[in-house]
């Protein structure tokens, strides 16, 4: 649903019961503070038993008459997986019978919740809508295709930019800026002006390469495109903390023929100022992380940079892929970490209560564990449901990572000012 | 505006054809058209709600990790004493359990669990693929009661058989389960149950504290606060107050039918509907005098205390305009009574799963002109506020954010309120909440206002 929400005019449509539908949208909506819109085909008792062809058909010909989206991007559920809906044939035959009016698509994903996890959904709904709209022309065409991965609207907003000062042309694939992090005027609009369009995502067939952020999210769409339409695809990290995004900033360069203004070397010259300034705070911190794989990934690499000790790296993501991404990351610097996919946080917190650590990063769920042990813990990545910072700054490039850094710190300081005796109270930091 | 089709006979306009409007009834209770951005949920989570504020128990969803994830912890039903409530425990069913069945490994998380945390009862939620696959849940449930000694409730709640409501009714018929297998004899002859409130932001505790103070016992709030032991004997009251129209009724109903208990609507919303309240229990006593009289001066006391501050609100508030859109319409009768006290006017007012004659009733309760819905949509929802132009919204988390985008004030009446809004106090926290958003100075620096401002500046200039 969060993927298909960063195509401009897109209606996602949960295919399944209403509670689906409901509970995603009230979750983006707790995370992003804006409204999510979805339509969903109402299951009842009787298309699990028949099917849920009549119920895709009325939900395709009230979704184009009443709320007119230029698209329709249809995710499955349990349900409808699990009674064996053939939904590219319901689509066939609605484009057939004329229920799709002509120039609208409707594209779909299969997103059972019993496969995978959030991650697994996002990145089956962005190969989905490549293999779907892509199309080589045989013209190439002087632009990248980004695929951001699943972060926050602030986030691709700052990928952009930076392609931007690049001068690189970009199509970013989901963009969810301008849809779920909108101004207020007032007005209520149904399809923000956000998100990339279905010329532009037809024109990917037709890009140079495509950066594929993130292993997870991004990569099964890149290849995806790659064998349809040859269009190499160049993985690479989340661009957060410093390497990672030098890593994304290079491959710019590279296949973008681009040179790096020199707003972009002040940013990263201030990160790097930063880090300096305050990593006699970092070393030697013991930290514990948890969140969605391609997240922690780039995370830990800035981890490492900082001088910092991850201990326990979680994701519940299934893929074997995370654990030796990472035990490569920390080989040298902190081989005694504890890796594990597919985990759960109770886990987690088992092991911090047997051998704690200074920080937790993880999402909004982490602060059961934060109170419980006090630690300090950063928010960092989704969902983050009681804080409001992630929807106004981004977390990605250098500016993000400069974010990062301060929280982190702040993090540690406060904590510090907030227990210390009165002798070690200081002033100056 | 352009309204889906399907969907004509669920709005209406009060007053728009005088004469008609009980005559030919707003449709409702009927499932969401395909293909509407509906803001409803499923039978799983009209259970799952309804259970989720029992605090000694065990909620383990039975079904992918999806179903659990997104019912953890959002509640905010508070409790008193355990925790455990707030966790949604899952099985996690993947592929392969699909295909295998389920049923080994719900009986080994419940083994596992009720080791764990040594609950006292433990509901399991059936989901959809559950329904779909077969698994006997109420066996496992069986068996695993006689080896661990403590209930084991299935709860049917497979999300799509049926809407919100049935998933209500699959969690009174969980609960009744439990209900008459405890000891009665140290309840005495005052004694109620509280059925239908969910202690959000701890109003359960504020309602219990009245009724205490007249002199009656409560003997089990269902599901505030709840404890297993106390639902057990739950069937020694005398009387149920039941609260939130759809979600406690069926319960109330079996209770009656089987014990002789009978129920009473009631809402602790606004002070006149919380008076009420209070009455309704003290005149079922008349062989007590001393509880009406008691009742009085609480009532008294209350008011008292909150008046002088009402009053001021009221005078920030008067001439305002409100929509409402909330889960029952029970809820939705007090909202606008107590919006009335606040001099404010209701202009539009929806529910989810209000029925038929609730429906009658809010007509009959709202100004003319009034937009009564069922089963909206956000972008009926928008459309109606700007065309009233609003100054209020009152209702849930997906709501919120529409709101907001409007400019226009909001006030959370759903599982998201961070003060007690039941009670007196409560009253006095609704109209404090609704005072400051409506009159909050952000709203004003949104463009639509502005330009609306505009003329009114040039004419200033002009005079």
């Amino acid at each position: 649903m969060y993927a298909a929400l960063g195509i401009h005019r897109c209606m996602p449509h949960s295919h399944g019961s209403q509670g689906c539908c409901s509970y995603h949208r009230s979750h983006l909506t707790r995370h992003h503070k804006e409204p999510a819109m979805a339509t969903t085909s109402s299951f009842t008792e009787g298309a699990s038993v028949f099917g849920g062809l009549s119920n895709m058909t009325q939900a395709l010909k009230n979704i184009f008459s009443i709320y007119e989206p230029d698209i329709v991007a249809v995710h499955t559920t349990c349900l409808s997986e699990v009674i064996g809906d053939d939904i590219p044939m319901m689509i066939k035959k609605s484009q057939e019978d004329g229920t799709i009016p002509p120039g609208k698509h409707v594209i779909h994903t299969n997103t059972p919740s019993f496969t995978g996890s959030h991650v697994t959904g996002f990145a089956n709904m962005v190969r989905s809508t490549l293999r779907y709209l892509a199309e080589n022309t045989g013209t190439p065409r002087d632009q990248l295709n980004i695929l951001p991965g699943y972060v926050d609207p602030a986030d691709m907003r700052e990928i952009k930019r930076l392609a931007g000062l690049m001068g690189v042309n970009a199509v970013v694939l989901p963009d969810t800026s301008n849809v779920l992090d909108t101004a207020q005027t007032g007005t209520y609009e149904m399809y923000p002006k956000g998100g990339a369009t279905v010329d532009q995502i037809r024109s990917t067939g037709d890009s140079i390469a495509t950066l594929a952020l993130g292993h997870f999210a991004s990569l099964p769409a890149a290849t995806e495109l790659e064998n349809k339409c040859n269009v190499p695809s160049v993985p690479l990290d989340l661009p957060f903390g410093l390497g990672p995004t030098d890593a994304f900033i290079d491959a710019l360069r590279q296949y973008g023929a681009a040179d790096v203004p020199e707003q972009i070397e002040e940013e990263r010259g201030r990160l790097v100022d930063l880090m300096g300034d305050l990593h006699q705070y970092f070393f030697e911190k013991r930290v514990a992380v948890c969140g969605d794989p391609d997240h922690v990934i780039a995370l830990v690499q800035f981890l490492v940079e900082l001088d910092m000790k991850p201990a326990y790296v979680f994701t519940g993501t299934p893929g074997q892929h995370f654990e030796r991404r990472i035990a490569e990351i920390l080989k040298d610097h902190a081989p005694n970490a504890i890796i594990k996919q597919n985990a759960d946080m109770f886990e987690l917190h088992q092991l911090m209560k047997r051998e704690p650590v200074d920080l937790l990063i993880g999402n909004t769920y982490g602060k059961y564990i934060a109170r419980a042990e006090n630690v300090p813990l950063v928010r960092f990545g989704f969902p983050i449901l009681d804080r409001a910072g992630h929807r106004c700054f981004p977390a990605a490039g250098y500016m993000g990572a400069m974010r990062l850094v301060e929280k982190m710190s702040d993090a540690l300081l406060d904590k510090k000012d907030r227990e210390c005796d009165e002798e070690w109270f200081e002033l100056v930091q | 505006m352009e309204i889906l089709p399907d969907r004509q006979k669920q709005v209406r306009q009060t007053g728009a054809n005088p004469g008609q409007d009980s005559a030919a009834p707003i449709a409702c209770d009927k499932h969401s058209a395909a293909g509407s951005v509906s803001q409803r949920a499923c039978v799983f989570c009209g259970s799952r709600v309804v259970l989720y504020p029992i605090a000694d128990a065990l909620h383990l969803v039975h079904g992918p990790i999806g179903c659990a994830a997104y019912t953890w912890d959002i509640r905010g039903a508070l409790s008193s004493g355990p925790q455990l409530h707030r966790n949604s425990f899952s099985t996690d069913l993947r592929e392969m359990d699909v295909i295998y069945g389920g049923e080994k490994k719900l009986y080994h998380a419940l083994i596992e669990l009720i080791d764990a945390h040594q609950p006292e009862a433990a509901f399991v939620y059936s989901t959809c693929i559950v329904g779909v696959i077969g698994d006997d849940v109420a066996a496992v449930c069986k068996k695993v009661t006689a080896e661990k000694g403590i209930p084991v409730l299935p709860v049917a709640s497979e999300g799509f058989k049926g809407t919100k409501k049935d998933g209500y009714r699959a969690a009174c018929e969980a609960v009744y389960r439990l209900v008459g297998t405890g000891s009665t004899e140290d309840v005495g002859p005052h004694s109620i149950n509280i059925l239908g409130d969910f202690n959000l932001a701890g109003e359960t505790w504020i309602i219990r504290d009245y009724y205490k103070r007249m002199g009656i016992d409560v003997v089990a709030c269902i599901t505030g606060d709840a404890r297993i032991a106390d639902i057990r004997r739950a069937h020694g009251a005398k009387l149920n107050l039941v609260q939130c129209s759809g979600s406690m009724t069926a319960l109330g109903k079996k209770m009656e039918a089987d014990y002789g208990i009978p129920q009473k609507r009631v809402s602790y919303f606004g002070i006149e509907d919380m008076a009420a309240a209070l009455y309704e229990a003290a005149r079922f006593f008349p062989d007590d005098p001393t509880i009406l009289e008691r009742a009085e001066d609480l009532v008294r006391e209350e008011v008292e205390a909150i008046t002088p501050q009402l009053r001021e609100y009221r005078r920030r508030l008067e001439g305002r305009k409100a929509a409402i859109y909330v889960g029952g319409a029970f809820k939705a009768f007090s909202l606008v009574r107590a919006l009335k006290l606040l001099g404010m006017q209701t202009a539009v007012v929806g529910s989810q799963t209000g029925g038929p004659e609730d429906y009658v009733k809010l007509q009959e309760i709202c100004d003319p002109g009034t937009i009564v819905v069922d089963d909206s949509n956000p972008l009926e929802l928008a459309q109606f506020c700007l065309e009233a132009d609003v100054d209020l919204f009152i209702g849930g988390v997906k709501e919120r954010p529409i709101a907001y985008k409007l400019g226009i004030a909001f006030c959370d009446h759903n599982h998201e309120r961070k003060e007690p809004l039941a009670g007196f106090v409560g009253m006095l926290n609704f109209a404090r909440e609704v005072c400051n958003s409506v009159n909050s100075p952000v709203w004003q620096f949104a463009p639509r206002k502005r330009r609306k401002a505009v003329p009114a500046q040039h004419q200033e200039i002009a005079v």
